[in-house]
């Protein structure tokens, strides 16, 4: 299978400090129809990864390498050129449905504007694709013209994956996009995202912290330490079988719902050490 | 005074509190929110009852009714066989020594302008408890006993990380040691690593100082792991309650089962 997007040797640094690297020399692919999970604690460098990727990092910050979207080196576009592709082949959602939302302007007018944005659709034809991505995410379409303080905040959620898939983006990056959410709601949500990645043939890069969400819908893992991919490789493997010794250590940090297993904090000295030590190859 | 039932610390006995939102037009009109709709609970002496519910279940309400934060409507709260309602202003500071909180947001939670050899020690101060020399030692072998350094008294929040600040939340509480503490989602906002940190943590102070905890989240994998009892809210009442064994293994209410069932991971 093709691959969709492919991460070469990407470098995210502060401009003051060039030296000292937030993501270092990180590379991994995502094919069409898959969902690739980044897990990692904060300051990890996996928000940063998905930053660079959207072409949004911050401009005190500077990223080198290169980030291959269907072929197209993302990191050489102007901010004309990206913004034709963001929002429209690759779609996002950020973890705060209230914050990411407009409050003074309707759902159905903020749906709309991405279709207007990237399609120069108008009138009825516009309203009926509001109204179709309304259904498609599980709001009534009567809902158009809701404001976002009059929507629960899984139903914002909806509204923010509505605005993402509106153009049917070939890839949909998702930064922690349930964190914020009640565990029914985020069993809802990512039910509704694995659907339509399904349905659209999307590649997913979903950001997350919790292993519960990961082992739920990812195909494959990337864990992140300190800005570097630890480990990576397909669900079953990372998770039933960690090589490196922080998956280990973070995996004995996850508590389980049987209750069975003792927590087991990280060691980070002996990290370091093993780190040191072994240098990647572990036991 | 009542005679306390042998065992309990902490009740709370059909328990109403409401909220008044504005509704109609230009907001003339009142709707009430039944926030807390006849809530009873009960805290055994050394043990941990978890309160679990979605946003809005009313589940942090219930723990501000319960150390007297909010006034409520009927009900009330016996600390001891003694109601917490009944108490004047004097004897209700008292007891609060032994009733502690702390918080969700480690950030949002600590004064910035105050060192946290201040924010610790203001319990002391003001239950009048020893001299500063004094206080100044419990202050600094209570930050030793979280894992903190007896030198961070002259240090401000912001020098610490998300953990560690919470890690002063749990020194502030556990400073006057106190009987019942009141644990507010204290986990939700960490990493997973310093989350199982903080866990340890809890439990490990809960057995030297033979602490009493409700503690507030809305994670069932947390729940597991700290509670011996659970409570389960949702809309203001108590849908099913008993030991956590017991209901993980068979909830009888669908409410229950769908907050299992959607507990990521399971698939």
């Amino acid at each position: 299978m093709a691959d969709i997007l492919s991460i070469e040797h990407l470098n995210v640094a502060l401009k003051k400090s060039p030296s000292r690297l937030l993501v270092k020399n990180t590379s991994f692919k995502l094919a069409s129809g898959k969902t690739t999970c980044i897990v990692g604690e904060s300051g990890s460098g996996k928000s940063l990864t998905a930053l660079t990727i959207m072409g949004l990092l911050s401009n005190q910050l500077i990223a080198t390498g290169r980030v291959l979207f269907n072929g197209v080196d993302l990191t050489t576009l102007d901010n004309r050129g990206m913004q034709k592709i963001r929002g429209a082949q690759i779609g996002m959602i950020f973890q705060e449905p209230m914050t990411s939302l407009n409050p003074v302007l309707t759902i159905g007018f903020q749906i709309g504007e991405v279709l207007t944005a990237h399609q120069a659709l108008k009138g009825n034809a516009l309203k009926a694709s509001v109204a179709r991505l309304l259904t498609q995410v599980g709001i009534p379409e009567t809902r158009n013209s809701s404001y976002p303080d009059e929507l629960s905040g899984g139903q914002r959620q909806r509204v923010m994956v509505a605005m993402s898939i509106a153009c049917e983006p070939a890839l949909l990056i998702a930064d922690e996009p349930t964190t914020a959410l009640d565990v029914t709601v985020q069993a809802q949500i990512l039910t509704l995202l694995d659907e339509l990645k399904s349905r659209m043939n999307m590649a997913m890069l979903f950001i997350t912290h919790d292993f519960g969400v990961v082992s739920d819908i990812a195909d494959d893992v990337v864990v992140m330490f300190r800005g570097e991919i630890v480990e990576a490789g397909p669900k079953e493997q990372v998770l039933g079988n960690p090589q490196h010794p922080y998956t280990k250590a973070l995996l004995d940090c996850v508590p389980d719902v049987a209750g069975k297993k003792e927590l087991n904090p990280i060691d980070y000295a002996w990290l370091n050490h093993h780190e040191l030590s072994n240098s990647g190859a572990s036991s | 005074m009542q005679t306390a039932s042998a065992g309990v610390v902490l009740e709370a006995k059909n328990l109403v509190k409401h909220y008044k939102q504005r509704a109609g037009s230009f907001g003339l009109k009142h709707t009430t929110i039944k926030a807390l709709d006849d809530v009873s609970i009960v805290l055994k002496q050394g043990s941990t009852l978890a309160v679990v519910g979605e946003s809005g279940s009313g589940k942090s309400t219930l723990a501000r009714c319960l150390l007297q934060l909010l006034p409520f409507e009927s009900g009330e709260v016996l600390f001891h066989g003694q109601s917490l309602t009944e108490l004047d202003s004097a004897s209700l500071r008292k007891a609060r020594k032994s009733l502690q909180m702390v918080f969700q947001d480690p950030f949002a939670s600590l004064n910035p302008r105050m060192r946290v050899g201040e924010i610790v020690g203001e319990g002391l101060v003001i239950h009048g408890l020893g001299n500063a020399s004094e206080r100044l030692k419990k202050v600094q072998q209570m930050l030793e006993r979280v894992g903190l350094n007896a030198d961070d008294v002259k240090k401000y929040p912001h020098q610490f990380s998300g953990g560690q600040r919470q890690r002063i939340g749990i020194a502030r509480a556990l400073v006057l040691e106190p009987e019942v503490v009141v644990w507010d989602e204290p986990v939700s906002a960490l990493d997973v690593s310093v989350q199982a940190q903080i866990l340890l943590l809890l439990k490990a102070l809960q057995k030297e100082m033979k602490l009493s905890y409700i503690f507030i989240t809305h994670d069932l994998r947390v729940v597991r792991h700290i509670a011996d009892d659970i409570a389960v809210m949702n809309k203001g009442k108590i849908v099913e309650q008993g030991m956590v064994e017991a209901i993980y293994q068979s909830p009888k209410q669908d409410y229950t089962r769908d907050l299992l069932k959607a507990i990521p991971g399971q698939k």
